[in-house]
């Protein structure tokens, strides 16, 4: 028979702990909304302030001295193709060298030098990543202050996080699906052809479109390679020149981004400009949470169809 | 698949999107200031849209020194610059081979300001301006009163832009009497908006920067009037730089035009239409055009090539644009 002394005591230990699990409770809402009120309170005031600038004008408008008559055309032309360009040299080589860490690289100590550093190359700061693009692209390659350069600095950027996502979701698929396909004679490539691949895809798109959703608000190493920030012309079209060399014109075009021109517009005199600077953000914000929100469809759709 | 009729789609709205530009690769490559840009973007503007896109102009920031690097590398056409070129940088140019003429298109009036409700200064002099700002007061001049017993027991919070400007070269010139040498202990910043948010928030705060940040803000700030070497106050404006009142803090800033380049018809064009328009577009962004005839005079050095600086590489204050034009320049 329990003491009554007992059950109090028991009970002071429930309700203590019940404190303690509200408490934390508390403290993981509290810390949770200092993130989420902070952007909520950025993005509300830039969407206060940009949103009546918005009009179709300003989509269709390359910078100007006159704020009224400003737009972000030769802007977010420059995003889209440098991202263009990024997406395209990043993504082979990015899914290629996942693949081959986890299907093919033997296991040993070479392998895991490897995989150390491309685990710390994520967390390199952006501006290094400009002065090595600085020295190897914009002059050693004589590439100039061109979309190649800032697409392929990017693309260096983003590398190791498509790595990382590759690789995680590579390691996602059940072991018995790879020895099935060896039970049938497949080779190692085609095993990762027509299993991992498809099985993976998922999880792939979406770490590259959360790599691409940061270099499109990278500022830093653009800004080293040198990009410029009157700009008030568009590339050549892409492919649309005489063949050959023709085609390719509009890599080796100057540019600018839309990072930089809110940064110009920022250090501007006139209160107009900061309006469209806040305009430009309230877009760039826009591009960025559009591609996360395509990351979490294609996820959810592709993840649907796969069964095991 | 969806994926590639996604990609393929959006390859056809980039495509459309620059249908429209031209295909004409003349291009004109600007760098250097940030205080020369607001002039040269408009320039650039109106000369993009007088050619019909014929010809591309492109503008970049990366300071006057940065400029002039670029520059003395053969990889920029025009050097926007808020001083004039300096030794280091001649020599530089010189071994690329590269020539280049000067050309002073506008003045800048170095503003100094107060908080709007600071009402014991009525006008500073030089001096004055000199005892707050020298190397010799860091530390030790804290105050308003330690400049002039006049002046109340209130803290002195200064600000003035960072070190690699051309602003701060000019003012601790015309100040100091030395270029760079200033105290140290002010709030630097190399965005002027943050030199104007700082000044408006303090009753003891002085700050100086381009004209132009001060006309835009004039709500949120006070100019103060510096007396001028014939002993007259003068407060900073467009008619008062023009005239050549507002002495010392008026400085020209210029252009530096590589010759080579200026052999090219783009750049010869887009040279004569600075000079030509030049002027009337300054003043839309704030700066104080030269006199008609220095615009003429600059032209002329231009169609004659006068290669060189008129400054041997040395910062100088007070110049007359008009005698500097004259001057036979050095390389």
């Amino acid at each position: 028979m329990l003491e009554s002394q007992d059950l109090q005591a028991i009970r002071a230990l429930i309700a203590k702990a019940k404190r303690w699990d509200a408490f934390f409770g508390v403290l993981g809402i509290l810390s949770l909304m200092v993130g989420v009120l902070t952007f909520s309170a950025l993005f509300v005031d830039m969407a206060i302030q940009g949103i009546p600038r918005l009009d179709g004008n300003f989509f269709i408008n390359f910078p100007s001295r006159r704020a009224e008559n400003a737009g972000i055309l030769s802007a977010w032309v420059g995003t889209v193709l440098v991202m263009f360009v990024t997406a395209l040299a990043a993504v082979p080589l990015g899914v290629a060298a996942g693949v081959y860490l986890e299907e093919y690289a033997p296991k040993n100590w070479m392998t895991d030098i490897i995989e150390i550093n491309i685990t710390n190359l994520a967390g390199v700061p952006s501006i290094v990543y400009g002065l090595l693009a600085l020295g190897l692209f914009v002059y050693q390659f004589g590439f100039g202050q061109s979309i190649l350069s800032a697409g392929l600095t990017l693309a260096l950027l983003i590398l190791p996080v498509v790595i990382v996502a590759t690789r995680e979701s590579i390691r996602a698929i059940p072991q018995m699906i790879r020895e099935g396909s060896y039970a049938c004679g497949a080779t190692n490539w085609q095993t990762v052809r027509d299993h991992i691949l498809p099985y993976s895809s998922a999880g792939i798109l979406t770490g590259i479109i959360i790599g691409m959703a940061r270099a499109i608000g990278e500022t830093a190493p653009i800004i080293t390679i040198g990009a410029l920030t009157f700009i008030a012309f568009l590339p050549n079209a892409p492919f649309a020149g005489d063949p050959p060399a023709g085609l390719f014109d509009w890599l080796f075009s100057p540019f600018t981004v839309m990072p930089i021109q809110m940064f110009n517009w920022t250090s501007r005199p006139e209160a107009a400009f900061q309006v469209n600077a806040a305009a430009a953000g309230f877009v760039l914000v826009l591009m960025t949470l559009l591609m996360n929100g395509a990351a979490i469809w294609l996820r959810y759709h592709l993840r649907k169809n796969i069964k095991w | 698949m969806k994926i590639s009729s996604l990609l393929s789609g959006s390859l056809m709205a980039i495509t459309m999107a620059s249908a429209g530009s031209a295909f004409a690769q003349a291009t004109v490559k600007i760098d250097g200031s940030s205080t020369v840009f607001p002039v040269t973007e408009a320039v650039a503007e109106d000369f993009q849209k007088s050619k019909k896109g014929a010809v591309r102009v492109t503008v970049g920031i990366s300071g006057t020194g940065g400029g002039f690097k670029k520059f003395c590398r053969g990889e920029t056409d025009i050097s926007d610059a808020s001083r004039p070129i300096l030794k280091k940088e001649m020599e530089d140019c010189a071994k690329a081979g590269i020539k280049y003429i000067e050309l002073p298109v506008a003045f800048d009036a170095l503003t100094v300001v107060i908080h709007p409700k600071n009402d014991w200064i009525k006008q500073m002099t030089v001096a004055e301006l000199k005892t707050i700002w020298e190397s010799a007061a860091q530390g030790k001049i804290m105050t308003w009163k330690q400049v002039n017993a006049a002046w109340p027991d209130k803290p002195l919070k200064l600000f003035g832009p960072g070190a690699d400007s051309g602003t701060f070269d000019y003012f601790t010139e015309a100040v100091n009497g030395k270029a760079k040498s200033s105290r140290g202990d002010f709030t630097a910043s190399e965005d002027d908006n943050v030199l104007v948010q700082g000044v408006s928030r303090d009753m003891g705060a002085l700050g100086y920067f381009g004209f132009a940040y001060y006309d835009e803000n004039k709500d949120k700030l006070k100019a103060v009037p510096v007396v001028n070497p014939k002993g007259k106050a003068v407060s900073p404006s467009i008619d008062a730089v023009m005239a050549g009142e507002y002495e010392p803090l008026a400085r020209p800033i210029f252009i530096y035009v590589s010759a080579k380049s200026a052999e090219r018809p783009e750049i010869k064009e887009f040279v004569e239409f600075y000079l030509k328009h030049g002027g009337k577009l300054a003043k839309e962004v704030k700066y104080v055009p030269l006199g008609d005839s220095d615009y003429k005079h600059a032209l002329d050095n231009f169609t004659k090539r006068k290669t060189g600086t008129g400054f041997g590489g040395e910062a100088e204050v007070g110049v007359k644009v008009a005698d500097l034009l004259k001057r036979d320049p050095k390389e």
